[in-house]
């Protein structure tokens, strides 16, 4: 019992002094509180990118998906950057993708046909100011172009989406001669990206193809390759 | 406690709104400089009865309107459905640069709006709106529309009696009477058999010869082919 008796008081005591020595390091004479930081939980934010190709004959090269806080993918009246460029011409993101900026980058895993569609899934870690930008080839252009440039999300709660149709843009870095050799599409199966710029070198809206059967005698393309906007429908749904 | 009372009051207005009939004035404007619409179909509906769907496959329903023009299945499918429309509210086509009224009064979730009509001179075009959310707030609102591809017969741009009927390739009518005969037919392919964006007739320079029976100076356009105001009361 004598025994019991002592260790129930040195208990008492190891307990003073472990308050004695918390109040030491307080200056104040504050109960004290002993705050254990939460282990905090990984957030992440997760979002689906449904892209519907509409074109009546223009493959979707893989459509690239960016989170971004800031800046754009391309501007009107700007020239491209070497990353958009390589992906109006030939249809490879992977410089879009690897962009300084981007948060978080997804990608379809291949080209969208006409009439099909495909869902991007993309997730991030934070949620604050962020934008999406989209871009994919229409692969039998020369250098044709469509996607959404900083669409803001951070506001859409879990659940909710956005709709938003496309539209084509010429990223001005090749000329429309629709020559044989110069498209990469099924339609020619010509070259891709070359680092030649010999077109307006600025971002515009496409101005349309003229195809072999509407004066360009010397174009791959024929009229199912003629396209009107919108060129996609893109709904992008927060899932987490 | 006046104050809270008209707030619960207000709340409960506007909650019930969301879910309460609307009456709605419409106006449809043809913008195109050459392309009639046929007799137009506007339905209200909940959010899985719409009229057409892009990049997925035509009903026949919508076949039926987009290659001659035929909106009685479409109608009768929405009856079906409990939709409320309003049916060829120009009494027969909508000419270019002309504009439609008429009103609809919508029922219980039957929450959005479709439109549609085929487009003379084309073998599969239509006009279309697919599934607008009817804002519940009092007020005049636009929206714009787009041309469809129905995505069912094959561009080949040849006017032919009596091709309105599924299945028989042609334009049925050029209804501004400005279209040519004796095209050889374009040949291109239709890649995309599901409903996607008209990619424009292509038309020639010669109405009696030619591939297209179409007219490359008139019957083109851009989209977007039509307006449409909604005044919700």
């Amino acid at each position: 019992m004598a025994s019991l008796n002592n260790f129930k008081k040195s208990i008492v005591v190891v307990a003073l002094a472990a308050s004695l020595a918390a109040c030491g390091d307080n200056d104040s004479n504050d109960p004290v509180q002993v705050v254990t930081p939460p282990t905090p939980e990984p957030v992440s934010y997760a979002f689906d990118v449904t892209v519907s190709n509409l074109t009546a004959g223009q493959p979707l090269s893989p459509i690239a998906v960016i989170a971004h806080t800031e800046g754009t993918l391309w501007q009107i009246g700007s020239a491209a950057s070497v990353a958009l460029e390589t992906m109006a011409e030939g249809g490879d993101n992977s410089q879009l993708l690897a962009l300084e900026n981007a948060i978080a980058n997804a990608s379809s895993e291949g080209p969208v046909g006409p009439g099909a569609n495909t869902t991007i899934t993309l997730t991030t870690d934070s949620l604050e100011a962020l934008k999406l930008s989209l871009a994919t080839m229409m692969v039998n252009t020369n250098d044709g172009f469509t996607g959404l440039s900083a669409l803001d999300v951070s506001s859409l709660a879990v659940g909710d989406s956005l709709t938003r149709t496309t539209v084509a843009y010429d990223a001005g870095t090749e000329a429309n001669t629709e020559a044989a050799g110069t498209i990469p599409g099924p339609a020619d199966g010509g070259e891709g990206f070359n680092e030649a710029r010999d077109d307006v070198n600025f971002v515009a809206r496409h101005p349309g193809v003229v195809t072999n059967e509407d004066g360009l005698s010397s174009s791959v393309l024929s009229p199912e390759h003629k396209f009107d906007n919108p060129l996609a429908k893109v709904v992008i749904t927060r899932t987490q | 406690m006046k104050a809270s009372t008209f707030t619960l009051a207000t709340l409960l207005a506007v909650a019930s709104q969301s879910t309460m009939a609307a009456e709605l004035d419409l106006t449809i404007t043809n913008l195109t400089q050459g392309i009639h619409f046929t007799p137009l179909l506007v339905t209200a509906h909940n959010s899985e009865d719409k009229l057409f769907e892009v990049a997925t496959e035509a009903s026949t329903a919508l076949q039926t309107m987009a290659e001659g023009g035929n909106i009685a299945e479409l109608m009768a499918q929405a009856t079906a459905a409990g939709s409320d429309m309003a049916a060829n509210p120009a009494e027969g086509l909508l000419a270019p640069s002309s504009s439609t009224m008429t009103t609809l009064m919508t029922t219980d979730g039957n929450d959005y709006l479709s439109v549609t009509a085929m487009l003379l001179p084309t073998n599969d075009g239509f006009v279309g709106l697919d599934s607008w959310k009817i804002p519940t707030e009092a007020g005049t609102y636009t929206v714009y529309l787009n041309a469809y591809d129905a995505g069912t017969e094959q561009n080949n741009e040849l006017v032919v009696e009596g091709s309105g009927a599924p299945g028989t390739p042609g334009i049925p009518a050029a209804p501004g009477g400005d279209a040519g005969t004796g095209g050889a037919g374009l040949t291109s392919t239709d890649n995309n058999i599901n409903v996607h964006i008209h990619p424009g007739t292509l038309g020639d320079d010669d109405l009696t010869a030619g591939n297209s029976d179409l007219s490359n100076t008139v019957h083109r356009w851009l989209n977007p082919v039509a307006k449409l105001t909604v005044t919700v009361k």
